[in-house]
């Protein structure tokens, strides 16, 4: 199809009420992608503010600025920028892998994006009204929002209650169109077992979205009734129950935790078969690992509060639960070393982020299994040792999947490549500074200094400095980010239709950039043509 | 202009952080890299379990990855090398199975003979009561009948960086909670407000104190010293404020310091000394004396120390979170109304009930203070007897 022609066929508004209206999964992914990197700096700002004040000991801010950074740092990060970014690379990319034209409930698509901008201004409104004297600024009792802390806090939560709601809905939308569509709109001889592993990925955790999102939904509506009409779910004065909030909170922690990762594991799985020019090393285990991981995440909680005083077999049974998730998770990361070994390897920027990924989320996840065993998790519990951990799995894990993503799908959405010395500067910038800024928080944390304190005693000076630094130049690098994404969708070199020569899968039978309605006609999938 | 002079502190600000660090390295740095050694039986457990599990992942870590890296080098196309077609390996799918498995049931065995013994409080001497507060400790000793509120002790001007750092930064303060050597301690944790946790790295423990819950944890240290540890759940807004020094005496001196205490609580009720609640009470209603304004305002001035975590040095508050005394319509109001809000609290804040944790002399001092420094001029003047009414 020449792009003229589909020029031709677009049929939208142009101007901002083309985005405002839209219905098409590639608008709609580019909104939810540019959203995630909006997101992406303003909780990085908040990151650089915790960064300085913990730079030296003595206090810079007020501890409550300071725990209104903590807290919505994570908030922002974890439902403004992972999960909308996964979403973006869902909508740009499952219709094309799967030889849909679009996704199946398109309006409803528009309606789950446009939730987003409302409900982050919601949650920033607090903080900002603040500044101009009004209220006492954002929530600053932790992203976990804990009760009875929560229930004691100002507005700033009753503000994060209704944005979380909104995010909810936002996602579970989200989750319930990725379902329909991959179970519904696959083309002739696109078979659940030759779906991309992206694909399978991310209808897992569609699946996941689905459960544990309303739970989640629950939680904070007892919250917000304990704080108002009068009722004392968490309240023990009232006859409630602190460590109940705890236990529903994590029930939909943990599974969200898996949210986060398993479509970052599905891009590491498209990108390296490419730049090994060899196909994945077990794709069945692949996937059922991905469904073991997705069942274990709901039978593992409570690994998140084994100091809360739970009987010993609780702690027992939750260890060996979380430990047995080490076992699905090894054979991914055998699997991607397999199929590296002895392919004819290339290391574009998207492959460089692939591999640093499965060598630091490694990391995180052996941290991870240290972290299961309960008498040695008394020691790490909430320390730096946990912040380290989980910034391991999050940023070099997730956030640095979807740079990998990014970097390897822009040449299809924009039809430009991007600038390759550009791009693997971005990322040795990357690498170097979140290793200085996160590695040395495993010492931090072993050597005791808590977690969410804004000073701290004298001993742990010279690793803070050091993670501050870093943490800076994180900072600053993800600017070239924002320049090359700028620079590819304002030109570049041409990309052409596969983009890569060893690049596998539907996506790459359509040109670039792909136009605007694609397999409008469904392709014919064979065996041969399966995944990459 | 501004923002150069912004820029400007900002590279001061970084630049000392270098240099700091440098000469800190140089003079007396602590590089602890690993969990700091244990003075407890169970701390070198965990300790071995620790470095135990380390040295696995890291094993693996290196096995696993001299694959992967090996891999990187070799199998280039830059160099030429052909990619092979195979995709899977049942054999190998299965080895990489087993044996992961394999060794996570060799953690844990150890581990669940580690948590077993952790969690057995039986048999123990003396019991302690650790109850967290917004954001103090007060230790209870259930078995002698007395306790006493254990608070940071460094100094405002240390943490706003105007004073140099003392060497137990953050970490002192005005009253240790003190245990005998080579005794089985059992502590009952719980909270007054919100959920805190007891941490004290060397020793080993670590448990939420929350509120409605009692939780149990046991130690028995052997040596004899001061163990440092913090609050590690985050409680509001001086959560980093409130950490733990525990002293570990030899039986004897347990025994001296035991006797010493249970003397001087009761005669220390009414000088002034924060103390129980029912204590309090007894010794007020004997003592009885009024002060004159001088002596109320030295009095609150010195309690107030309490207050101005939230309410601010000088009564200023923090705008929309916690507010300002300073012309508050509280301590410019009616005297009745603001007895009430500090003896009995604000249901639902983190305004807490002071009656708890001040006797009568302290809370009239502290109110009248109130009610005449920043400026509020009222020249009210409130007696013990008067809070005595509201408790």
């Amino acid at each position: 199809m020449a792009t003229a022609e589909a020029h031709h066929d677009e049929h939208h508004a142009y101007g901002l009420m083309r985005w405002v209206t839209t219905t098409n999964h590639k608008d709609i992914g580019t909104l939810y992608l540019l959203f995630s990197l909006l997101m992406f700096f303003v909780g990085g700002a908040m990151a650089m503010a915790i960064r300085w004040e913990l730079m030296q000991p003595g206090l810079s801010f007020n501890p409550h600025f300071f725990n209104q950074m903590t807290t919505m740092h994570a908030l922002i990060m974890i439902f403004g920028a992972v999960m909308p970014g996964f979403v973006g690379f869902a909508n740009w990319q499952i219709p094309m892998m799967i030889g849909a034209p679009d996704m199946a409930l398109p309006r409803l698509n528009n309606f789950s994006f446009w939730i987003l901008p409302f409900a982050f201004t919601m949650l920033l409104a607090p903080l900002v009204l603040s500044w101009f004297g009004v209220g006492g600024g954002g929530p600053a009792g932790g992203w976990t929002m804990y009760a009875p802390l929560s229930i004691q806090a100002g507005m700033g939560v009753d503000f994060t209650i209704l944005s979380i709601h909104m995010m909810g809905v936002s996602s579970i939308l989200g989750a319930i169109n990725i379902i329909v569509t991959i179970m519904n709109m696959r083309a002739p001889g696109m078979t659940l077992m030759r779906l991309p592993l992206f694909v399978w990925t991310w209808l897992i955790t569609a699946f996941l979205l689905i459960a544990v999102m309303p739970v989640l939904a629950g939680a904070v509506t007892m919250l917000l009734t304990d704080r108002h009409f009068g009722t004392a779910f968490f309240n023990p004065a009232g006859g409630g129950d602190p460590v109940m909030f705890q236990h529903i909170f994590w029930f939909f922690g943990h599974p969200e935790v898996y949210i986060l990762i398993l479509p970052a594991f599905g891009i590491i799985s498209q990108i390296i078969p490419t730049f090994a020019r060899k196909p994945l090393f077990g794709y069945e285990s692949m996937v059922f690992a991905s469904a073991g991981i997705a069942f274990l995440s709901f039978i593992v909680w409570a690994h998140h509060m084994f100091t809360v005083g739970m009987p010993l077999t609780g702690e027992l049974f939750f260890m060996y639960a979380t430990m047995l998730i080490a076992i699905p998770t090894g054979v991914k990361i055998f699997n991607w070393i397999s199929t590296m070994w002895r392919g004819s390897m290339t290391f574009e920027t998207p492959m460089l982020f692939a591999v640093a990924v499965v060598c630091l989320f490694t990391i995180g996840g052996l941290s991870g299994l240290m972290l299961a065993i309960v008498p040695a998790d008394f020691q790490y519990h909430d320390t730096y040792f946990v912040v380290a951990h989980f910034h391991y799995v999050l940023f070099s894990g997730s956030i640095m999947a979807m740079m990998g993503g990014a970097y390897y799908w822009i040449p299809k959405w924009t039809g430009h490549m991007y600038d390759e010395k550009m791009g693997k500067i971005h990322f040795w910038l990357t690498t170097i500074f979140f290793n200085i800024t996160f590695f040395p928080q495993h010492f931090l944390g072993l050597a005791g200094m808590p977690r969410r304190i804004p000073d701290y005693a004298l001993q742990f000076t010279e690793f803070n400095v050091i993670s501050s630094i870093g943490a800076f130049g994180l900072g600053i690098s993800q600017l070239l980010f924002v320049y090359i994404v700028y620079q590819t969708i304002k030109g570049g070199e041409k990309a052409t239709d596969r983009v890569w020569e060893s690049a596998h899968g539907l996506e790459w039978t359509v040109p670039s950039p792909a136009p605007h309605h694609t397999f409008e006609t469904p392709p014919q999938i064979s065996a041969a043509d399966a995944h990459s | 202009m501004r923002v150069t002079r912004q820029t400007l502190s900002l590279m001061a600000k970084l630049g000392s952080a270098i240099l700091l660090s440098v000469v800190m390295s140089v003079a007396h740095a602590e590089w602890g890299l690993n969990i700091r050694p244990p003075v407890t039986k169970i701390g070198e457990d965990i300790i071995g379990l620790h470095n135990a599990i380390m040295w696995v992942c890291l094993g693996i870590f290196v096995v696993v990855f001299s694959f992967m890296f090996y891999s990187l080098y070799a199998h280039r196309k830059s160099k030429g090398y052909e990619a092979a077609k195979f995709h899977h390996s049942t054999r190998l799918e299965v080895m990489w199975t087993v044996i992961p498995t394999l060794i996570l049931v060799a953690l844990a065995i150890p581990s669940t003979k580690t948590l077993i013994a952790m969690e057995d409080t039986t048999q123990s001497e003396l019991t302690i009561k650790v109850t967290g507060y917004q954001w103090k400790w007060r230790y209870d000793y259930m078995d002698s009948g007395f306790g006493f509120f254990s608070t940071l002790t460094t100094p405002r001007a240390q943490i706003e960086n105007e004073e140099a750092k003392g060497e137990n930064y953050l970490l002192e303060v005005d009253n240790h909670m003190v245990i005998p050597a080579d005794t089985k301690v059992r502590m009952l944790l719980t909270a007054n407000d919100v959920i805190h946790a007891w941490w004290v790295p060397a020793i080993g423990v670590k448990k939420d104190a929350i509120p409605g819950y009692i939780n149990e944890l046991w130690m028995n240290v052997t040596e004899p010293g001061i163990y440092r540890g913090q609050c590690v759940e985050l409680c509001g807004k001086d959560h980093g404020f409130m950490p733990i020094v525990v002293e570990v005496l030899s039986k004897s001196d347990f025994d001296v310091w035991l006797k010493e205490q249970q003397g001087t609580q009761l005669a220390a009720a009414d000088t002034g000394t924060q103390t129980d609640a029912v204590q309090v009470a007894a010794a007020d209603s004997s003592a009885g004396g009024e002060m004159n304004m001088e002596e109320l305002m030295q009095l609150g001035e010195k309690v107030y120390a309490q207050c101005s975590a939230c309410h601010g040095a000088n009564g200023e508050g923090l705008p929309g979170a916690f507010p300002a005394i300073a012309g508050s319509p509280v301590a410019m109001g009616p005297v009745s109304a603001h007895i009430d809000v500090v003896v009995n609290g604000k249901a639902g804040t983190a305004m807490q009930a002071f009656k708890n944790q001040l006797n009568d002399a302290d809370l009239a001092g502290v109110i009248t203070y109130q009610r005449n420094a920043f400026g509020n001029d009222t020249g009210d003047m409130v007696q013990a007897a008067d809070v005595a009414t509201k408790r």
